[in-house]
């Protein structure tokens, strides 16, 4: 073999030829370019003028940027100090960012919004990360009261004897339990009626006059800012959960009449603004409640916000529903679950995993809309930029307040938008 | 829960006699147990809430009358796309509101549509600074609240922008864009009008007049294109017959474009130019810069949410789909247009229209920049000068619900068609 | 922060359905404090200055409410109300009283079933220009662009007295005053138009008040007052006489500096009557004998609240004009305390 080769090829490399750089038009950043950012006529013109956007932009915003006035009392002051070059005068969010995060709440207080907060993290992480220990759900059972507590303070037998109510009607329905399911839940559901009608009130007081514990009081109309906007938003999501769930089963439902009554509900609030429902709250609640009643409006925009929330949480919910295999359903029956068994432990579970991303949509959604409520005369941070805007002071700036505004909500939903995403590959269970 | 399996049990097995507490633990008759506890009790909370309603009204001395629409308004409104003036009635101020309302929802849809497809076809796009640009552009404006959008374009609008006096003078510090025909300004865009020297006047249809010139106008345009599809619909037939598809691309121009030149000409159509006169530019169209905010507002915003649905509906198509249209031999734009849009529609369209919804809906927050739609006008000042705020609350509501109604109804009639005939 | 706020809601729901049962006066008392509808802000008359403590003109009427029946000047919870507002906020019961720059009208007093108590403040609509446009009277407005607050009898004022002049405008409506500031000084309009003491107030906010007139016109008329609801005579009693005790103070003399020692008695029987130290009339408005003396005491008599939130020695500068006494060619009549 080698002899014949030898006599035929006259050169035999026995080494390799060093590698040569590839054309320059087919390397590093030229090829990327020519990939990527000119690969036609038609690219290349896409590119030149979204390089046009981008310089343009940053030429109109740049320096007003760059010249921020970060130190003043006034617009005025500001303008002087500027003296005519165009800058941004962030002096504002300086002197009123307390206001725009937490309205007119007493600013020795601050912490306990803040801890509100913290503690809600707290609360959420066993929900939202299984890996830990099971023990925390007590924790986030209890954290309605909590925070209640330290968002309005006040005594802390209110929300102790709310959460006694919840007790008496787990130890009635464990307690009639053996003699009657379905007596039983009616006793779950009419012990804490009666405690909260009836008695929690007596116990409140009289707790309260033997052992006054508490946190000052806070007034509802203390309240503002983005502290408002997270209230409502929270309190409205996890209150329209549950009622979503059950409107959803009642759309599903084989009983026509309950089926009827979910869906013109479901309908009616999906086809109309928030904004009537938010007046309807401010304007016409009174009209529905017994003469001279009147509460609180903070707690009237909740109620309504729940609601609202609720009906499209139904949808998402309904979407996760239908979206499940009809073996499922068939499964549980075979296996002898009785309805409310089979939903809690097959139909739910499996039905709220497929929902998560657009619960969390109906969420990002909602705190957006919590801005609304600035036409009904609350303050949530838009109502206060006018606020600020209304004083001599700060009398014509608009740019930084509504920059510093979006910012926050920016940096809010696009946050939990991205949670929602890694949730929803972490949760992925293809069996495709 | 079948239904079927637990009667077949319950006959088979259980022939007794209708017992009393079967009402509690029989399947079959459980749900009629539920249902009527569940009508007991929603009736007594109607009632409970009827009886305070008319409990409040009588102490308030009110009645529930719905006459406060036939009573003189008394105020203005701005944009009119209908006679109104201040001695009108309370219902005809709400009519301006409502068709207020309708204009701005369609010039919404129409922006958000256009900046939405351009925005999610772009966003797939290999081109990666235009790729980056629109996913800026999509979680910007996605992650703020609307309002707060509508009050950005309105407040660049009236501080950014030059005041009418700005464009007087020998020289002046703002002048006219587009060869003199249009003015931007702190009140507004003023462009050029199309008139009619030989009007053909106005048509009587209820409440409203619409002008027969322009009904004309868009009956020759619908009529064109009808004929048009008549035309290709023939083509075809003539291809299929043939293997020849005759020329039609300058009989379609005719006929789309020919008729209603020659009507335009006729009526002596020419474009009435805005210009400064008094305070204000007078003449052309007056694009007030609260239809400015919210058209921008509310357009751009939505066309975020419609660039991720579109990207979706493409992505959502098998790339075996792209692949097998090549292996045909179609070329890129006709696997585009014949085999990747018409399935990319079917996941595109019903959340594109219940954007549509959302943008009627989102109309409504018209008074943070104080455009006149029906919440200003029927359920703002309306209800704030007569106090009628549980009729005209109802009545708002109501329309609102109308539109929407409506527009689901266009969307299921979508869906069943074009849901998939599996076989 | 979920379910217990309900219980607590419907707990006070409870509780307040039962008071409201009881009469106003009642229940404020055992509320220990006057919840008073005022506006949202309008420099003057009502505004929260840098602590958070409310202000101004229409405050003070407030003030010297929850004085006279509270013996606590402070003991007032100040609800803003919009335009819109106001009256629902009103007819619910969620505030006692309205003191909001708010137009006594024969609608609102018929047909909404208020009941206007008085009138602290005599207004009209007036308009606001840029003194660069060279206008000097309103009838050269004929195709301006005008602001105006949504939700006010402005509107209305408006929309009748261009028609009745034959001419033609184009109305900005803007929800809120800062926000007609902002448009107006923007020059996204020609003219601001409200009360003529609102546009006072907005003009002396403004970085350079002189580059602005408020024109001579005058074109409607505005008695602004305090507002209850229809239904309690006692607490309408209340409102009415607080009012005219303060404007009878002036008349006669009484001021925050001499009350107490005059309320000690004096030659004049009508100052004794109105003092309490002579008759009964405290007992007759269901208060204590001196009511009159704590209302003045909270900041003065008619006058002096003028003066101090509104007078022409403050930054808003308004002459009293038409509010002057009766005695000295204004409107303010207290009727007789006899």
């Amino acid at each position: 073999m080698s002899n014949i080769e030898s006599q035929t090829i006259a050169f035999v490399r026995d080494t390799m030829i060093p590698e040569q750089a590839p054309p320059l038009t087919e390397a590093g950043a030229i090829k990327w370019l020519r990939e990527n950012l000119f690969s036609g006529w038609f690219n290349s013109t896409l590119t030149l003028l979204s390089l046009a956007i981008i310089w343009w932009s940053l030429a109109a915003i740049g320096p007003w940027l760059v010249n921020t006035v970060w130190n003043a009392g006034s617009l005025s002051e500001c303008r002087r100090i500027l003296d005519g070059t165009g800058g941004a005068c962030f002096a504002v969010i300086n002197d009123r960012w307390h206001q725009l995060l937490f309205g007119f709440y007493p600013s020795h207080l601050y912490w306990r919004p803040v801890l509100a907060l913290v503690l809600l993290f707290v609360a959420l992480a066993p929900i939202l990360f299984t890996g830990l220990p099971r023990k925390l759900l007590v924790f986030s059972a209890l954290y309605p009261f909590i925070g209640y507590h330290l968002l309005w303070g006040g005594s802390i037998w209110l929300p102790i004897s709310a959460l006694l109510g919840f007790v008496a009607g787990g130890i009635a329905f464990i307690l009639v339990r053996k003699v009657n399911g379905l007596a039983a839940v009616f006793a779950a559901v009419l012990a804490p009626v009666f405690w909260w009608l009836f008695l929690a009130g007596p116990f409140d007081s009289a707790m309260s006059s033997v052992l006054p514990l508490g946190l000052d009081f806070v007034r509802s109309d203390r309240f503002g800012g983005f502290l408002i906007s997270l209230v409502i938003g929270v309190t409205g999501i996890s209150l329209s959960l549950p009622l979503g769930i059950l409107l959803a089963l009642g759309r599903q439902s084989d009983m026509v009449f309950v089926k009827s009554v979910c869906v013109i509900f479901i309908e009616f609030i999906r086809g109309v603004p928030l904004i009537t429902l938010l007046f309807t709250a401010s304007l016409l609640l009174n009209y529905f409640l017994p003469p001279g009643t009147s509460f609180d409006l903070i707690l009237r925009v909740i109620i309504m916000v729940t609601l609202f929330a609720a009906a499209y949480m139904a949808e998402v919910i309904r979407g996760g529903l239908a979206a499940l295999p009809k073996g499922q359903y068939e499964a549980a029956d075979a296996l002898g679950l009785d309805y409310w068994k089979a939903q809690r432990l097959i139909i739910m579970p499996q039905a709220l995993k497929i929902s998560i991303p657009g619960i969390v949509n109906t969420f990002i959604g909602l705190f957006k809309d919590t801005t609304l409520v600035v036409f009904i005369g609350l303050l949530d941070p838009i109502g206060l930029s006018n606020a600020i805007r209304a004083s001599t002071d700060w009398q014509g700036i608009y740019w930084e307040l509504f920059i510093f505004i979006g910012a926050l909500f920016f940096i809010f939903c696009f946050g939990i938008s991205r949670y929602s995403m890694y949730l929803e590959r972490k949760l992925k269970t293809d069996h495709k | 829960m079948s239904t079927s399996t637990d009667q077949r049990y319950t006959k088979v097995e259980h022939k007794k006699s209708f017992q009393l507490s079967m009402l509690l633990y029989d399947q079959r008759y459980r749900s009629i147990t539920i249902q009527v506890f569940f009508l007991f009790m929603l009736m007594l909370g109607a009632a409970w809430l009827i009886d305070n309603t008319v409990n409040n009204l009588r102490a308030l001395g009110k009645d529930f009358s719905f006459a406060f629409l036939n009573n003189p308004a008394g105020y203005d409104i701005n944009q009119r796309p209908v006679e109104y003036n201040s001695q009108m009635t309370h219902g005809r101020a709400a009519l301006v509101g409502f068709l207020n309302t309708m204009i701005l929802a369609v010039m919404a849809c129409v922006l958000a549509t256009v900046l939405g497809v351009v925005a999610g076809v772009l966003r797939l796009s290999n081109n990666w600074i235009v790729g980056r640009l629109m996913t800026v552009y999509v979680e910007v404006f996605r992650n703020i609240p609307t309002l707060l959008w509508i009050l950005i374009f309105g407040a660049i609008m009236t501080e950014a922008m030059p005041a009418p006096s700005a464009f007087r003078g020998d020289t002046p510090a703002a002048s006219m864009i587009f060869n003199e025909s249009v003015a931007i300004t702190n009140r507004g865009v003023y462009i050029p009008a199309i008139m009619f020297a030989r009007d053909l006047g106005s048509l009587q249809v209820g409440p409203v007049a619409p002008s027969i010139s322009w009904l004309l106008v868009i009956v020759i345009i619908a009529a064109g294109i009808w004929a048009n599809k008549l035309l290709i619909a023939h083509a075809t037939r003539v291809q299929n017959a043939t293997g020849v598809r005759p020329k039609t691309w300058w009989k379609s121009i005719l006929i789309l474009f020919g008729p209603i030149i020659l009507f335009f000409i006729a009526l002596g159509a020419h474009l009435d130019y805005p210009e400064l006169r008094g305070f204000n530019f007078a003449g052309g169209t007056h694009l007030r810069n609260s239809l400015i905010a919210m058209w921008l507002g509310l357009g751009i915003y939505t066309g975020a949410f419609i660039a991720e649905i579109v990207r979706a509906g493409i992505l959502a198509i098998n790339k075996g789909q792209t692949e097998a249209a090549y292996a045909l031999g179609l070329q890129p734009g006709k696997t585009m247009r014949l085999v990747i849009l018409p399935q990319a529609l079917r996941v595109i369209i019903p959340p594109l229209i219940s954007n549509y919804l959302n943008i009627t809906k989102n109309t409504s927050l018209g008074l943070a920049v104080g455009y006149m739609d029906l919440r200003s006008t029927l359920g703002g000042i309306t209800i704030n000068q007569t106090g009628r705020e549980l009729e005209g609350m109802m009545l708002m509501m109501l329309i609102y619900l109308a539109i929407s109604l409506t527009i689901s109804g266009v969307l299921n009639v979508y869906n069943s068609r074009v849901k998939l005939k599996e076989r | 922060m979920k379910k217990s706020v309900f219980v607590g809601a419907f707990a006070a729901t409870a509780l307040v359905a039962g008071m409201a049962q009881a009469q106003m006066l009642q229940s404020i008392q055992d509320r220990g404090e006057l919840n008073c509808g005022v506006s949202t802000g309008l420099a003057g008359f009502s505004a929260p200055d840098a602590n958070g403590v409310w202000q101004g003109f229409d405050v003070a009427v407030c003030r010297a409410v929850a004085a006279a029946i509270l013996d606590d000047a402070m003991a007032v919870n100040f609800v803003p109300t919009t335009g819109q507002t106001r009256f629902s906020a009103l007819a619910s019961g969620e505030v006692d009283m309205l003191a909001r720059n708010t137009t006594w009208t024969f609608t609102r007093d018929i047909d909404l079933r208020l009941t206007f108590v008085g009138v602290n403040y005599y207004d009209g609509q007036g308009f606001m220009v840029s003194r660069d446009l060279g206008v000097s009277s309103a009838t050269e407005l004929d195709g301006a662009t005008v602001c105006i607050q949504t939700g006010t009898t402005t509107e209305l004022n408006l929309a009748d007295y261009f028609r009745a002049n034959g001419m033609n405008y184009e109305p900005v409506p803007i929800e809120t005053n800062a926000e007609a500031q902002q448009q107006y000084l923007a020059g996204a309009c020609d003219v601001y138009t409200t009360d003529v003491s609102g546009l006072a107030a907005t003009r002396a906010s403004f970085e350079s008040p002189d580059a602005h007139v408020i024109l001579p016109e005058v074109i409607s008329k505005e008695p602004l007052g305090p507002v209850v609801r229809d239904g309690d005579k006692e607490w309408e009693g209340i409102v009415r006489w607080t009012l005219f005790a303060l404007v009878a103070a002036e008349e006669l003399g009484i001021t925050s500096a001499n009350v107490a020692e005059l309320a000690q008695g004096t030659d004049n029987p009508e100052v004794n009557r109105l003092l309490g130290s002579e008759g009964e009339f405290g007992s007759m408005l269901g208060l204590e004998s001196d009511w009159a003396v704590r209302a003045i005491s909270a900041g003065g008599n008619y006058g002096e609240i003028f003066a101090a939130n509104i007078g022409d020695q403050t930054p808003i500068g308004l002459a009293r004009g038409l509010n002057a006494l009766w005695t000295q060619g204004g409107l303010q009549y207290a009727m007789p305390f006899r």
